[in-house]
């Protein structure tokens, strides 16, 4: 009992250990799962997260709306809606640009499904909240800055 | 997760309006526990998939950034009253739930 709580003391005190062992102990439940894109969920900045979902240079489109509060209380719920007005979307990513992994989402849209999602994310600080559209192989993109006065990541 | 999911669709038109609420802590894994300043581990949805009667309609990856319970709205062209709406999602434990629903 003591020995054990020895341990989880020296773990706390090294807090690098205890990232790497979280690390380590999330690694086979995400490889258990393959069609999870791990390469751009745990990007930790945008080029990164769009390089691992296969994008590239995005074309800017006014053809996307994004519907989210100018300014959000409360960061860790924010109502964020992407309409693409684009024909033949197939696809609508939500990125968060600040966030410590800025990918929130990535929704294939098939038979039939509209260019609309409509969900909730976590902010961490004030950024542009991005939607990347794929749409006959093509990459939208478009932006909209959130305020965001009580950050949600961090608890 | 014994929690329910909660679905429910409606017809607006010939377009389905679906709206998905999950009951999931979506944690991030980067929140410290408030009394033992342990990071909380990290449990969150990665995938969702929808289908109506039986024809995949929305399949999506999802991130820790999504917020607590989660919230999704898709609208499906095509549909009608009547038809079967089931959508499943697995988290990075791969714990797993489904629920149905029929369009009203």
């Amino acid at each position: 009992m003591n020995a054990l709580r020895r341990n989880v003391l020296k773990g706390a005190a090294g807090a690098g250990t205890v990232a790497v062992a979280v690390a380590a102990g999330l690694l086979k439940p995400t490889q258990a799962l393959a069609a999870w894109n791990k390469a751009a969920f745990e990007a930790k900045n945008v080029g990164d997260a769009m390089k691992g979902m296969g994008v590239s240079a995005p074309a800017d489109s006014k053809d996307i709306s994004i519907k989210a509060p100018d300014i959000a209380e409360n960061g860790a719920v924010v109502p964020v809606e992407v309409t693409s007005g684009i024909a033949g979307t197939t696809s609508i990513a939500i990125l968060a640009e600040k966030n410590a992994t800025p990918l929130i989402g990535d929704f294939k849209l098939t038979g039939g499904t509209e260019g609309f999602i409509s969900t909730r994310i976590k902010m961490g600080q004030t950024a542009l909240v991005r939607a990347v559209v794929t749409a006959g192989g093509k990459s939208y993109t478009a932006a909209k800055e959130v305020k965001v006065t009580i950050g949600g990541c961090g608890g | 997760m014994a929690e329910p999911m909660r679905i429910r669709a409606t017809m607006a038109g010939d377009v389905a309006d679906v709206k998905v609420l999950m009951n999931h802590p979506m944690e991030t894994g980067q929140r410290k526990d408030a009394k033992t300043g342990q990071l909380v581990p990290a449990h969150f949805i990665q995938e969702v998939t929808a289908t109506i009667n039986g024809k995949e309609v929305l399949s999506a990856n999802l991130g820790s950034g999504v917020s607590k319970n989660p919230y999704l709205g898709f609208k499906v062209k095509g549909a009608k009253a009547g038809d079967k709406v089931v959508v499943n999602w697995v988290d990075n434990t791969g714990d797993k739930n489904s629920a149905e629903a029929a369009i009203g």
